[in-house]
């Protein structure tokens, strides 16, 4: 659905974009991940040919994005950073101007509008100027603005942020709904986002890609075949850590607080199966009372600082 | 073609969504009527002729400051909100775009002239005038007008502040139109006077205010305002 080749794109001496490729296929929920100045926005606002690349090649659903960028531009919905809008009109004047230059046919015009104003939330609000609505509602005519010529592919710089909890979970679900039908690209640098949105992530750090792959395996990648457990145990600490230092399937534990009686303890295996079950018939055969137990998965926060910070082991 | 009447027809509504156009069209007349009828030795009402020769004369000179206020915004805010990143990832070209805000602005333009019809209508039922300077001041007034404005959407298309857009709209007008007002004051050197002449904004004005429409006038004007919207829209494509 998209292929990217070689992308580069520089300002004056900066290399924004240094040599990016990859690949998309259709139905994939793609997010762009890296800090702040990484490139993300740069990538994005070429693939829109918003920006035309300095080197390499963009093809959106077999169409060359440098021959025929009127080509590409049918085929992409695209919302930028903060959901630029024109203040002074209303909603349903906006959204029938980009229906107009869309070239959506008039006889299907008004139901298409009706449909898109329902997925994206926005009834009540078609009278309002759109300089007078909140930061969830505009991100919402946005992304109807995005989608009105039903596009194949949609581009997203950043839809949640500078929304408040209760607008980023709705936009999310929203676009949750969207990934459902089409191919999507957002970019954040919010990390639990990626997580619950997307099933595949690339990491773009200083215009290069740095990772890419399932969020989650990604993550377990990191953790090299080990295993570590929160755990919460009841019992009298000399005797729980001599058992712990017996145990023969941990490699070490270290204890964070007692409270109540209770210490906490993060335990390491080199095993990856059944350690869990371990860990509860250590406690049962000793009499200990174990009232927290959980497995550790390493944070996708922390494949993102060792991939963009170069730090060894998380 | 259809892109640009979007265009135009959105932008010619956002004067009227916003202040702008009120602000404008007001204040043009109150300027415009105070022009007529009190400019001028003797004024109007001492005259004793029906002529619009004071307000055809300080026409130029108003336009200078009313046309790049109603251009300056046009680039600079999409640039400024944004929207120029949505408005030119869909499928219309830059030349669309540059001609669909130019149409709008001339819309205003026009809309401002028709309001100031009722000083020729007035002339008619208390005079005889002579409607060849009359109609010859406002077509030329409508051809400096557009060239400005041309001049003025180039400059609101180099950056996103808008005073910025109007002090660069109104220096180039002016120093176009200025360079043909020294040249006929004869305070331009020999030298300059030939190519003053053929370039002001100012001469070709006078020209045509006389009432005869010379086609060299019309080329003229014609060539400077498809002269900056082809500027216009070079520099809008070549962002970064």
């Amino acid at each position: 659905m998209i292929e990217v080749e070689n992308l580069r794109k520089s300002f004056g001496l900066n290399r924004a974009v240094d040599g990016v490729s990859f690949k998309i296929s259709a139905g994939e929920v793609v997010g762009f991940l890296g800090p702040n100045g990484a490139g993300k926005t740069t990538t994005m606002r070429m693939i829109t040919t918003y920006l035309v690349p300095d080197g390499g090649r963009i093809s959106i659903a077999g169409v060359d994005a440098e021959r025929d960028p009127h080509g590409v531009r049918q085929n992409i919905g695209y919302l930028p950073e903060s959901a630029p809008l024109y203040l002074d009109m209303g909603v349903l004047e906006y959204l029938r101007f980009v229906a107009a230059i869309r070239k959506i046919p008039r006889g299907i015009r008004i139901e298409r509008l009706k449909k898109l104003v329902k997925a994206c939330g926005l009834e009540g609000m078609l009278d309002r100027k759109v300089g007078y609505l909140s930061k969830g509602y505009r991100q919402r005519v946005g992304l109807a603005q995005s989608m009105i010529h039903d596009p194949k592919i949609l581009v997203l710089d950043e839809p949640t942020s500078g929304l408040d909890p209760n607008q980023i979970i709705e936009i999310r679900d929203l676009i949750k709904n969207i990934g459902e039908k089409k191919t999507v690209i957002l970019s954040t640098h919010i990390l639990p986002e990626v997580q619950t949105t997307c099933n595949r992530v690339l990491i773009i750090d200083h215009g290069k890609i740095v990772g890419d792959g399932d969020p989650e395996k990604l993550a377990a990648s990191m953790q090299g075949g080990k295993t570590s457990f929160n755990v919460a145990i009841k019992g009298e600490r000399k005797k729980v850590e001599s058992a712990l230092e017996a145990a023969p399937f941990l490699t070490s534990f270290s204890r964070h607080d007692v409270k109540n009686g209770e210490s906490l303890y993060t335990l390491n295996s080199s095993e990856t199966e059944g350690v869990g079950e371990k860990i509860f018939r250590l406690a049962v055969d000793n009499d200990f009372v174990l009232t927290e137990l959980r497995r550790e998965v390493a944070s996708l926060e922390k494949v993102f600082a060792s991939l963009t910070l170069g730090e060894g082991e998380a | 073609m259809r892109n640009c009447l979007i265009i135009a027809s959105k932008e010619f509504r956002s004067y009227f969504r916003t202040p702008i156009a009120f602000v404008f069209l007001s204040v043009f007349l109150l300027v415009m009527g105070w022009m007529f009828f009190w400019v001028g030795n003797p004024p109007f009402f001492k005259r004793g002729i029906v002529e619009m020769r004071s307000f055809f004369g300080s026409l130029p000179f108003v336009f200078l400051f009313f046309i790049p206020a109603i251009s300056m915004r046009m680039w600079s805010e999409e640039k400024k909100l944004g929207t120029l990143e949505t408005l030119l990832t869909m499928p219309i070209r830059e030349g669309e775009v540059v001609v669909g805000k130019f149409l709008a602005g001339f819309g205003l333009l026009v809309v401002s002239f028709v309001l100031t019809l009722p000083i020729p209508i007035m002339l008619s039922m208390i005079g005889d005038p002579d409607f060849g300077p009359i109609w010859g001041g406002y077509i030329g007034s409508i051809f400096l007008g557009a060239a400005y404005l041309a001049i003025g959407l180039f400059a609101s298309g180099l950056t996103e502040n808008q005073i910025v857009a109007f002090i660069l709209g109104w220096a180039v007008s002016l120093l176009l139109f200025l360079i043909g007002y020294l040249q006929l004051q004869g305070l331009l050197p020999a030298s300059l006077e030939e190519i003053a002449h053929h370039l002001s904004l100012y001469t070709h004005f006078q020209s045509i205010q006389r009432g005869v429409l010379d086609s060299r006038d019309v080329v003229y004007y014609l060539s400077v305002i498809v002269f900056f919207l082809f500027l216009n829209a070079r520099t809008v494509k070549h962002r970064r």
